[in-house]
């Protein structure tokens, strides 16, 4: 076991007098992938947005490569290597994908063309329509680019905030193997899902959250495997078509 | 001929100042009541760095385009970065930036009291060339030449470099914007530094085309600046500056063959049918982001 690359303890967060996370503790061990699952409003972006410097933690404390950035801002985040894919993938829609991608690198200030022609190698239908508006992309699609440009920007840490929201089964299955792939290339994964099944099969670590508290944490596999948290947490798929006939009991 | 030379260089001080004014409105979405001050003072600076500081004209501009720069960023500290987490930052900035240009006109009548102030006799060279029979001064060159290179200089950088990037994915989208790693606080001030220098020239070069500042100078051509950008398409550049050119030939023209009392009435009424034509602007809404 070596150190963790991402430590976060005892974690609040508060929207005005809402608190939305009241003491997350987790961790990720380099080159691992941990999920964070829940259902809606559990606190899951709330997590991820305080990790990424999105929003500022009402308490707790929040390490990377041993250094606190508890309360360092999401700009300097992205070029120390914590980068993340946003919720609701939040592409620049009227910007071209090329422009999309190129923002990915913005923090190193050069233009990154081999990263972007990487990505292009790995997302071809991004390579043909580079000179398009982004918005002009299937949702599917969409998430692609917003995966690709993270990866521009070169991550060891990667926060994905519900990547297989509003995708068709098929689609799903392509991001899932898309998180496989970074994964396997040595980049550390925080993955938030509400697909919590799907996630657990994929993650090495999982955490279960309910109102903005840790209720389960273990290896995935003793995740999935007890009954008790299966049926409690898991039991109710969230609705994704597609998902029940392989998930089943 | 005359007529449509002097049409285009007023045309082209009312664009200057109009895509100042357009580009913190398209990037930021935020209207900057602010930009007419800037205008005024920086006429009274230049006709200052002149007089008392000796300098020639053309020395005076690069002067009075930092002076504008900073201006810009303390508009962005003082009247719209302390409002920016409220629900209604838009009105909110809108009445702190008035409050602020009142201020900077209170400090301008302050220091240079109320009376008209000219640039020292002699300040202006006399050449003067023949164009297809008119009349052209080289100052009337030179205010054609910098207000041009300054807005394709800034389309320029909006539409190919890094920053300009930048700025359109702040346009677009601020919180993506933020999640890649852009310091959207400093691209914030930055746009606020840019449009303001760019005003700042403006107002000189208008105070050299007629040798003339005055306290009201803003609050004259803010309403020619609005009207420009909404006739241009909200956001939009080259907006703007089709429209000021248009702007100052429908006045010139108006003066020379209705009357001078008629300048205002045909300028704006002439805008106004533009509008009822083209509801959306000459070039559409918020093309900053696409341009
Ligand atoms: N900007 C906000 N202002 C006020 N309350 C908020 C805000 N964002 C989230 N909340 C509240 O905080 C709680 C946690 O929200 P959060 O978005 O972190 O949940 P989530 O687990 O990501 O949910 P989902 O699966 O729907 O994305 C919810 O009760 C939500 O209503
Ligand atoms: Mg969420």
């Amino acid at each position: 076991m070596s150190d963790p690359i991402l430590t976060v303890t005892d974690l609040r967060v508060s929207y005005g007098r809402v608190e939305a996370v009241r003491g997350v503790s987790f961790s990720a061990e380099p080159g691992s992938l941990v999920t964070l699952v829940g259902a809606n409003g559990a606190g899951k972006s709330s997590v991820i947005n305080a990790v990424s410097g999105m929003l500022r933690p009402a308490g707790g404390r929040i390490t990377f490569e041993g250094c606190d950035i508890t309360r360092t801002p999401a700009h300097k985040l992205v070029a120390q290597g914590l980068v993340q894919v946003p919720e609701g993938r939040q592409i620049l829609a009227t910007l071209t994908i090329e422009d999309n991608l190129r923002m990915g690198a913005w923090h190193t200030g050069g233009t990154a063309q081999q990263s972007m022609d990487a990505m292009y190698e790995r997302f071809p239908v991004l390579a043909q329509r580079r000179a398009l508006p982004a918005g002009a992309l299937s949702g599917g699609e969409q998430q692609m680019l917003a995966i690709a440009r993270a990866l521009v920007a070169k991550p060891t840490v990667m926060l994905m905030d519900e990547p297989s929201m509003g995708l068709a089964p098929k689609i799903v299955d392509e991001v899932f193997r898309v998180i496989g792939e970074i994964r396997a290339s040595g980049t550390t994964v925080v993955l938030v899902e509400q697909n919590a099944r799907r996630a657990l099969r994929a993650a090495d670590h999982g955490y279960v959250l309910q109102n903005g508290a840790v209720v389960h944490s273990g290896p995935a596999v003793g995740l999935l495997a007890d009954e008790r948290i299966v049926q409690a947490y898991l039991g109710v798929e969230t609705g994704r078509a597609g998902e029940d006939g392989r998930a089943g009991p | 001929m005359q007529q449509l030379l002097n049409g285009i260089f007023i045309g082209s001080i009312y664009a200057l100042f109009a895509i100042g004014f357009t580009l913190v409105f398209g990037i930021l979405d935020r209207l900057n009541l602010a930009h007419p001050a800037v205008f005024a003072a920086s006429a009274f600076v230049g006709i200052e760095l002149v007089e008392r500081g000796g300098l020639s004209l053309w020395a005076a501009l690069p002067i009075v385009f930092v002076f504008g720069a900073v201006l810009g960023l303390l508009i962005e500290r003082l009247a719209f970065r302390p409002l920016k987490g409220r629900a209604d930052a838009h009105f909110a900035g809108l009445i702190s930036s008035i409050a602020l240009a009142g201020m900077v006109i209170a400090l301008l009548q302050w220091r240079y009291g109320p009376d008209t102030r000219r640039f020292p006799a002699g300040s202006f060279p006399d050449t003067r060339y023949e164009v297809a029979g008119a009349q052209v001064t080289l100052v009337q060159v030179v205010i054609l030449g910098v207000s041009l290179a300054l807005m394709v200089g800034l389309t320029y950088m909006v539409t190919r470099s890094r920053l300009g990037r930048g700025m359109r994915a702040v346009a677009e989208n601020p919180t993506a914007a933020r999640v890649l790693g852009v310091n959207v606080d400093r691209i914030t001030a930055v746009t606020f530094a840019i449009s303001s220098a760019l005003g700042a020239v403006a107002g000189v070069l208008f105070a050299i085309n007629v040798n003339t500042a005055q306290l009201g100078m803003g609050s004259a051509i803010e309403l020619k600046g609005l009207a420009v950008i909404i006739v241009g398409g909200m956001g939009s550049l080259p907006g703007a500056l089709i429209g000021g050119l248009v702007l100052g030939l429908a006045e010139v023209f108006a003066v020379q063959y209705i009357g001078s009392s008629w300048r205002d009435v045909i300028a704006f009424g002439l805008l106004f049918v533009i509008l009822l034509l083209r509801p959306q602007g000459l070039l559409g809404a918020r093309k900053v982001r696409e341009v």
